[in-house]
This record gives structure tokens, sequence and C-alpha cells, in this order.
């Protein structure tokens, strides 16, 4: 079903390579600044709306449904339930990888089952690709394992992933 | 119920598309121009007679250039008049047709061209990379996450609710790649059996590579003209009766991906515009998108032609097949045509224009079809497009 062309295939009509050279530095803004720093201390800081109630993690500075400003600082527990889960062998750049790559979503505590929406990350999950494919993975408490206080560098990468308690 | 809506009819008087390959020799330019050429030639008209352009493609990056509005716009008949460009990563092809009525339904324009394109592998090695630049810089690009996990994620997670396993899913690319063999257009068509799906490679579990649609290039484009000059080119115009579409938040971590509650919404503004009450009852033919297989299955229930969960048994029994009660994907869908994003999307609109037409050829479903749906979903699980037409 699936054949792919050759790099000589297509060197037969005349192409042209370009490479593009693009950098960025991204702001963090306001709300993920702070948020970034607090992971540097083990925390996992959102924002609350205070006209419904809602929290945001990762923190906005604004309530979508409302367009309010959330106007609050709250810590959420770095524990919480796995809602789904993945086993990558595949790379960014479609490169084929020996042992796979895990990653799902996690609703973080406090939150409700029955939230549409909840406060949540998205992040890499320790566990087994047999966890995956079984699903024994999915409904799952889970707890960030963090870094050494000492490694982090206020990134999302201070969380290392996500493990089952 | 048909709300009171002040708007001018809209009718498709023409359609026209490139076959979807990959890598394509032609430009983008190129592939507009054919398929922009091939609808005005279907609806009767030259370009003089058109009043405004709409071109619609997703990111800029796939073809490898910025300003694809621009870009695209000779080649699109866009030049020296009203001419703008829609974008909403993969819902842009059913947006552009959106577009295309609302230049019409304003009264703005009485003949529209709305041209979608797309050449997804101009990029080197593989387009997978492009996707990198979608992603929150912050909090999702650094675990350099590629685009199919997203799609894995809530495949899984629907499966997970929804109790569904690999073989019902894998049954929509039997399905969709068997009806592509019968479109002249199609970059896949053939027979496969679910075992294939499930032996084919794994890519990001529970994602296999017959699960998802391939890398194409391509273009479609529709001719849409104003209800009282409709007949004067055609006596079989196609009426463009209801259109809806919605964007949910970027957030999906923060959200039940069990269910797409954005396309629902979608699907409700089109209903009411179109007076739909009941759409399983009253809708003959769908296209919804399907760039993977658990797709079809997850936007069937978003547009209410399924309850929550139960489209997989559905489709097991043939409610969606081709001689079923809701063919879903007469065309052969993405999955079988092939996905060049924004093309791909016009091209649903496309394969139900024809079939109300009556001139699918092959693809045409058995019983008379008289009211259609084509829908279009993409960025981060976020935009859908909806359009109802009848005939
Ligand atoms: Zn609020």
């Amino acid at each position: 079903m699936v054949h792919p062309l050759k790099e000589e295939e297509l060197k037969e009509h005349v192409t042209i390579s370009y490479k593009p050279q693009a950098k960025y530095s991204y702001t963090a803004g306001q709300a993920l600044s702070t948020f970034l720093r607090g992971l540097r201390e083990g925390k996992i800081l959102g924002r609350k709306c205070p006209r419904c109630g809602r929290v945001y993690v990762p923190p906005r500075m604004y309530c979508e449904d409302c367009f309010y400003p959330t106007s609050q600082w709250v810590e959420v527990k770095d524990e919480g339930v796995v809602m789904t889960a993945v086993a990558s062998f595949i790379s960014w750049t479609r490169d084929r990888l020996e042992e796979p790559e895990i990653v799902g979503t996690i609703r973080l505590f406090p939150s409700s089952p029955r939230d549409y929406v909840y406060p949540g990350l998205f992040h890499r999950i320790c566990c087994s690709y047999e966890d995956v494919k079984s699903m024994t993975i999915m409904g799952k408490t889970v707890r960030a394992r963090w870094r050494p206080a000492e490694k982090r560098t206020g990134s999302i990468d201070d969380i290392e992933c996500f493990e089952v308690v | 119920m048909k709300t009171n809506l002040k708007f001018r009819r809209v009718a498709a008087i023409g359609a026209g598309m490139t076959p979807f390959r990959r890598r394509m020799l032609e430009t983008p330019q190129e592939m507009a121009w054919e398929a922009s050429r091939r609808a005005l030639d279907e609806a009767g008209l030259e370009l003089r007679d058109i009043d405004c352009v709409v071109i619609g493609s997703a990111p800029d990056a796939f073809d490898g250039v910025h300003m694809k509005g621009e870009y695209l716009a000779h080649g699109a008949g866009g030049v020296m008049r009203p001419s703008s460009r829609v974008y909403v990563g993969g819902a842009t092809g059913v947006m552009t047709a959106i577009a295309g009525w609302y230049h019409v339904a304003s009264g703005m324009c009485k003949k529209v061209l709305a041209v979608a394109e797309e050449k997804m592998s101009t990029g080197r090695p593989h387009p997978q990379a492009v996707f990198r630049y979608i992603w929150d810089p912050i909090t999702e690009k650094p675990l350099n996450p590629n685009l199919i996990w997203i799609f894995a994620m809530e495949m899984h997670r629907y499966m997970f609710v929804n109790k569904v396993s690999k073989e019902e899913i894998a049954l929509v690319s039997v399905k969709n790649k068997r009806n592509a063999a019968s479109n002249p257009y199609a970059q896949l068509g053939g027979e496969i059996t679910v075992d294939d799906v499930l032996r084919s490679e794994v890519l990001v579990w529970p994602v296999q590579l017959l699960d998802v649609s391939p890398v194409s290039d391509g273009a479609a484009a529709m001719v849409f003209v104003d209800g009282d000059i409709a007949r004067r080119y055609t006596d079989t115009p196609i009426w463009v009766e209801g259109v809806g579409w919605t964007l949910d938040n970027t957030s999906w971590p923060n959200r039940e991906l069990a269910y797409p509650r954005y396309l629902e919404n979608a699907a409700r503004m089109a209903y009411r515009m179109a007076g739909i009450e009941r759409p399983q009852k009253e809708i003959d033919v769908v296209e919804p998108y399907d760039p993977f297989d658990y797709k079809e299955l997850h936007h069937l229930e978003g547009l209410m032609l399924a309850k929550r969960g139960e489209a997989p048994l559905l489709l097991k029994e043939g409610f969606f097949d081709k001689d079923g009660d809701i063919p879903s994907s007469p065309s052969g869908g993405l999955l079988g045509v092939g996905n060049p994003i924004a093309a791909a999307g016009l091209m649903k609109v496309i394969s139900i224009y024809w079939q109300l037409k009556g001139t699918a050829g092959k693809m045409q479903v058995k019983r008379p079809v008289h009211t259609g749906v084509a829908q279009a979903w993409g960025d981060l699980m976020q935009a859908s497009t909806v359009m109802v037409m009848r005939n």
C-alpha cells in the first residue's frame, strides 16, 4: 500500500532545496513565568477565576469563558489521574525510536471525574509499553517525579515524568 | 423549524479537483489553477464572470512559502478582485466553502470561486517536522512532541471511555480505502483487511500506519452563486442550506478528549440553519473528516449521527457502508483519497455536491440522496466546520 519515493527518484526532476534558518526567543508571559518559577520550587501553580471558579493549570491571566481577569494564584497537587497515554515509536522528525517514549495527559487534583474541563498537564508518564497497550495505566493515580532541586531550571522539564503512586 | 435568517440563498454550480498524489510535480499555483479551471468549466463560467475569490490553505510551512493566500492568488483567479484567505488548520477546507457561501449569502458577491490547496510533501525529510511549530512553545514543545501524539492521545481516550477495540476502528480504514477504489482522484484506494491495519507499523500506539491518511499534494475548487441566478447556469444547482463552525481552545490537556464538543456546537449551528431536527433520520449521506480512522467515528458522534460510543457498532452493522442507511465517506475520505489538508476538506464538500447532483460516477451511493453533510476538523483538536447541502 505504501510506496515512498526514494531520494534518487526525486533527483530525476528539477527540484530546489532550501533550509530555513529560523530562530525564536519566546516570552513566557505573565502567568506562565510565575508557573515556571513555581516548578523550580517543586510546586504546580494555577490561576482561579473569581466568577466561575475554574482553576487554570497551566495558568492564564484571564478566564476564557467569563473573559474576566483570573484573580488568585492557587497551588494544585502534583498528583492526578491519567486520562490518556500513548507510546511513540517515532521522533518528531519521524525517525524510528528503539524504545518508545510514553506521554499522556493528567487531570490534576483537586478536580472531579465529572469535569469536562479541569486543571491538567501534558507530560511524560513513567510506565511500560505494556501498561499503555493494556490500558492499565489509564485512570491510575500518578504523581510528579521532580528533578533534584539543584537541577531545576524553571521549565516543564523540571518534572521528569509522572509515575504511579 | 427553520430559523428566520435574512441570508441570500446560495447554490453550488461547479467543482473541480486535481488528483491527490504524493510529490506532485506541479507547483501549488499550478495545482490551484487546474482545480479552479475545472470548477469554472463545470459551472460554465469564465474567470471574468467571478466577483470574489476565497483561498484556503493550512499551515504555510507545508508548502514552504509564507503568505500562502497571496502566493496562490494568481493560480486561484484572485488577481484584481476581492480575494481573501481562510485558515483554521485541518478545518480549513470546509471553511473555504463556508467563506465562499457567506460572500454570496451576505449579498456582497454574486459568483464566488473557492479554492483550497496543499502541498504537504515539500517538507523534507518528512512534513512531520513542520508540525513542531503548532505546539505551545513554553509548556509543550520542550517535550519534543510530534503531531501524531495528540491524535493517539485522543484515540486512546476515545477507546478507553467507550470500550472500543482497535479492530472496530480499523474497519473505518478498510471501508474508506475500499470506497476510494471507485474514486479517480484517489491516492490510496484498494482492498485491505483489518489484519493489514493491525499488522502495519506502530507509529504512536494506538496509531499504526494504516490508521493514518497519507502525505499528499492536491487542490480542489468550487463555484458558489447567488440563488436568484443559479438556474441560469445549471438545471441542477445544489443548495447550501446550513453552515456551522466553532473553535475550542488549544488547551487539550485540560479537557475531556473522548467527545468533540466543538463539533457538536458547529453541527447544531448548521442543522438549525438547515431546519434539521433529527440528524440521523434527515441526513442521507455524510463526509466526516477522517485523517485518522478513529476520527470518522468520533466525528459521526459529534455530528449526532450516532450516540456517544455507538458509532463503532453502527459501522460494524453496515449502517455507514456505501449501501447502508447513511453512507459515510463514499468518496474514500482522507484515508483513501489522500490528505492535502485544506484541499482534502474541500474535497469532502465536493464529494457531497457530486452525490447530490447525481454525478459521482462509480462513487454514487445506491439509494436516492437529498441531504448531505460535509465536515472538517483541525488544529490542536479544536476547530470544526460543517456544511449541509440539499438538491
Ligand atoms: Zn470564569
